[in-house]
């Protein structure tokens, strides 16, 4: 992974020590809350309903056991002995104290981490795919390119002060696993205009995003040859900083400028002002890429047999084992090695949080199985990327031990789910007890894994942050006369062939919640074809037995009332 | 008459010798008093040549709705360039700056005026400015340091155009 040299190592320092002046200025009194506001978000640090939020960065959700343990240790000292991991490669603490993240974030400088930009309206973290150079379907290793991007964002002089929020994804591999549609920018790493023969380039989709008003990314360069990277980046956010709108924080994302100005005449704008950054200083070098992609070789792998007779074994005996094998564990680009991925969502478990006993268990396991390696899904999991087959057995069990072998990576339970009303002061309602209550009730192992792949995704508010709208299932918490309502979406996928879900009609009680999804996955369980999953089902047979199954003859019932949402 | 004020050009505290002509409806109507003035743009495209004759460093500002486009057939005969800042929080302006030094060549003084605080020069000194108006209520020397807060950057900008990745691969080589 990439390592600071003394010129990242002193812009981190220096920053640490900007931002422990401006908090001292603004514990004195010399700083007006609303002059503070936009230096503290762009250090990560939100003011949350019962204290401070610090959302720390993942670039593209790569850790070392070092850092990994440096986490678990600030999880101690300075919160209460938990961390939550976001759907957007962070990790949040819910109770630092004001007066000590200039020391939390000394303490991450240490370790090379920061919290920079990782809110306000800026450049935010970049993000990537978890399984970045080990997919088995990996045209280009993204990271590379991840971390160029991270380095050419961090205080960006021209771009700190947006209309809004900016986030920009990377992808390389055949499936996106980034999100890229959904993002303000996306960056797919392809090979020569065709995608596969040539130099590396990048196809670049602007204007997408979840949110209030969820659009997919338009595609405005099909082909940018790698050394434009970072001019036509700049051009695109000129445009946006110098047009975007700022006269209503709901329509600030680029999304919505470009809808309103027009794919052809937004990238017009962008042309004309790339017209004058294009070759100059800020083109990108044959010198700086490889100098960055050295950083993001193999690991020494054994040459080893892809078939473990052990493994094997295992497997047969152990049912337990095989079923977390089947779910939790993912191809690997070299024979005998395997992906493992270790749950955060065990039913009573917040989806995403960890305790600081739980994360050095995690940092032990990295470095003893996986070269000292953490990743972090988007899915708010944890990843060990390269494990021998062989090890698979005692990582399972070493993983049960602390409570992250739950099978059910995909399935029902593994539920995607925003902080809520239990943290977070944006929230129209709760998003955790929700979660919880739905992975009570489906707590039949068998049921689960009949049900099979399906994505329930939790938000609290409009914002998405557990993006509900490309949850097969979807629940968005909205208010209705000041009451905590759902409403519930279907047919959302991510991917590729992302879609958004629709609206199924009017929201439900929080107390209802685990029966509509309950008649939910009945209605395609009953009406799947033999191994056809939630989503195809949903799109081959539409709406209306859904609806049927939740709202049938129940017209009239106090709770339902489409949310004015 | 008012006191004397200071702001910060090239790196120093220093006494301004401008006046500022405040945003007007009719630029038609403004009076011009003497002196070196800073006028807005609508009293510039009205008095155009009553401004040129007048045999005097000349000074606009900008808003940060107005686009430098308004100025390019002129932009030499300006000694100086404000750009206003309504709000600290509106980022236009850097934008602004960039474009002014990069697409238009502009060489004068290009400052920033309005809500310009201590915590933003910095981001301002790289797309471009080298004055800054501190709001009044700041203490400008206190601001002054903040010119300083890294000593490094990754991208290029205005007041450093190669990026890192460039130096650093001279500065590799040449050891
Ligand atoms: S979706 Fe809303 S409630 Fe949930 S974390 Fe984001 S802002 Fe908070």
């Amino acid at each position: 992974m990439y390592k600071y040299d003394q010129y990242d190592q002193t812009i981190v320092d220096e920053r640490v020590a900007q931002f422990r002046d401006q908090t001292r200025r603004f514990l004195a009194g010399e700083l007006s809350e609303d002059e503070f506001r936009p230096l503290r978000l762009q250090n990560g640090l939100y003011v949350q309903k019962h204290a401070p939020m610090l959302r720390v960065a993942i670039p593209y959700g790569l850790l070392s056991t070092r850092q990994l343990r440096m986490l678990a240790a600030i999880a101690r000292k300075y919160d209460r002995g938990y961390a939550h991991f976001t759907t957007r490669q962070n990790i949040q603490y819910n109770w630092p104290r004001l007066e000590e993240v200039p020391d939390i974030l000394a303490d991450l400088a240490s370790v090379e981490m920061h919290a920079i930009q990782t809110s306000g309206n800026c450049i935010r973290n970049t993000t990537s795919d978890q399984f970045a150079g080990i997919a088995h379907d990996e045209l280009i290793d993204p990271r590379p390119y991840a971390e160029l991007i991270r380095q050419w964002s961090t205080f960006h002089p021209e771009f700190a002060y947006l209309p809004r929020k900016f986030k920009i994804a990377v992808n390389g591999a055949m499936e996106d696993r980034a999100g890229t549609l959904f993002h303000d920018i996306g960056v797919h790493a392809v090979r020569g205009e065709d995608g596969n023969t040539g130099e590396v380039g990048f196809r670049i989709l602007v204007g997408g995003g979840l949110g209030r008003t969820p659009i997919l990314g338009h595609v405005i360069r099909e082909y940018l040859p790698r050394e434009h990277l970072f001019t036509y980046l700049d051009a695109i956010l000129r445009v946006y900083n110098r047009f975007g709108r700022r006269d209503n924080m709901y329509k600030a994302r680029i999304k919505i400028l470009v809808k309103e100005l027009g794919l052809a005449r937004f990238s017009a704008e962008v042309d004309a002002q790339w017209a004058n950054l294009k070759d100059g200083p800020s083109t990108l070098t044959q010198t700086e890429i490889d100098r960055v992609a050295a950083f993001f070789i193999d690991p020494i792998y054994e040459t080893i047999a892809d078939v473990n007779a052990d493994f094997e074994k295992h497997q047969l005996e152990n049912k337990a084992f095989a079923r977390w094998v089947t779910r939790n564990v993912f191809g690997h680009k070299k024979p005998g090695y395997a992906a493992v991925t270790l749950s955060l969502k065990k039913t009573g478990v917040a989806p995403g949080d960890a305790t600081d006993a739980q994360l050095d268990a995690v940092a032990d396991l990295a470095d003893q199985y996986s070269f000292g390696e953490i990743r972090v899904s988007h899915e708010q999991n944890l990843i060990l990327a390269d494990v021998k087959k062989a090890d698979l057995f005692a990582v399972w069990q070493q993983a049960r031990q602390i409570g992250f072998a739950t099978p059910n990576i995909g399935l029902l339970t593994d539920i995607i789910a925003c902080p809520g009303g239990d943290f977070c002061s944006l929230a129209n309602a709760k998003s955790i007890p929700v979660a919880e209550a739905i992975q009570r009730r489906f707590d039949d192992l068998d049921y689960l894994f009949d049900i099979g792949d399906i994505a329930i995704n939790i938000s609290g508010c409009m914002n998405a942050c557990g993006h509900h709208h490309v949850g097969h299932i979807g629940i968005l918490g909205v208010d209705k006369h000041g009451a905590e309502f759902y409403q519930v979406t279907i047919g959302g996928s991510q991917g590729l062939e992302a879609a958004l879900g629709k609206v199924i009609g009017p929201s439900f009680a929080q107390d209802e919640m685990a029966d509509v999804v309950e008649k939910l996955i009945k209605t395609y369980i009953a009406l799947r074809f033999e191994d056809e999953d939630f989503l195809d089902t949903a799109k081959r047979i539409g709406l209306e037995p859904f609806k049927a199954s939740v709202y049938g003859k129940k017209s009239g019932h106090s709770s339902s009332e489409l949310a004015n949402v | 008459m008012s006191s004397i004020a200071y702001i910060i050009r090239d790196g120093a505290v220093v006494a301004d010798a401008w006046t500022l002509i405040p945003a007007a409806k009719d630029g038609a109507a403004v009076a011009l008093p003497p002196g070196k003035l800073i006028v807005p743009l609508n009293v510039w495209l009205a008095q155009r040549d009553a401004l040129l004759e007048r045999q005097q460093a000349l000074g606009i500002w900008l808003d940060s709705n107005q686009a430098p486009a308004e100025l390019a057939d002129a932009i030499n005969r300006f000694a100086l360039i404000a750009v206003n800042f309504p709000k600290f929080t509106d980022g236009r302006g850097y934008s602004i700056a960039a474009l002014l030094r990069s697409g238009y060549g502009f060489k004068g003084e290009l400052r920033a005026i309005g809500d310009v605080l201590r915590d933003q020069l910095f981001y301002l000194q790289r797309v471009g400015f080298n004055a800054f108006a501190v709001r009044a209520d700041k203490d400008i020397h206190d601001a002054l340091t903040a010119l300083n807060d890294f000593s490094e950057a990754y991208q290029g900008a205005i007041d450093r155009p190669l990026p890192l990745f460039r130096r650093r691969s001279t500065m590799a080589s040449a050891s």
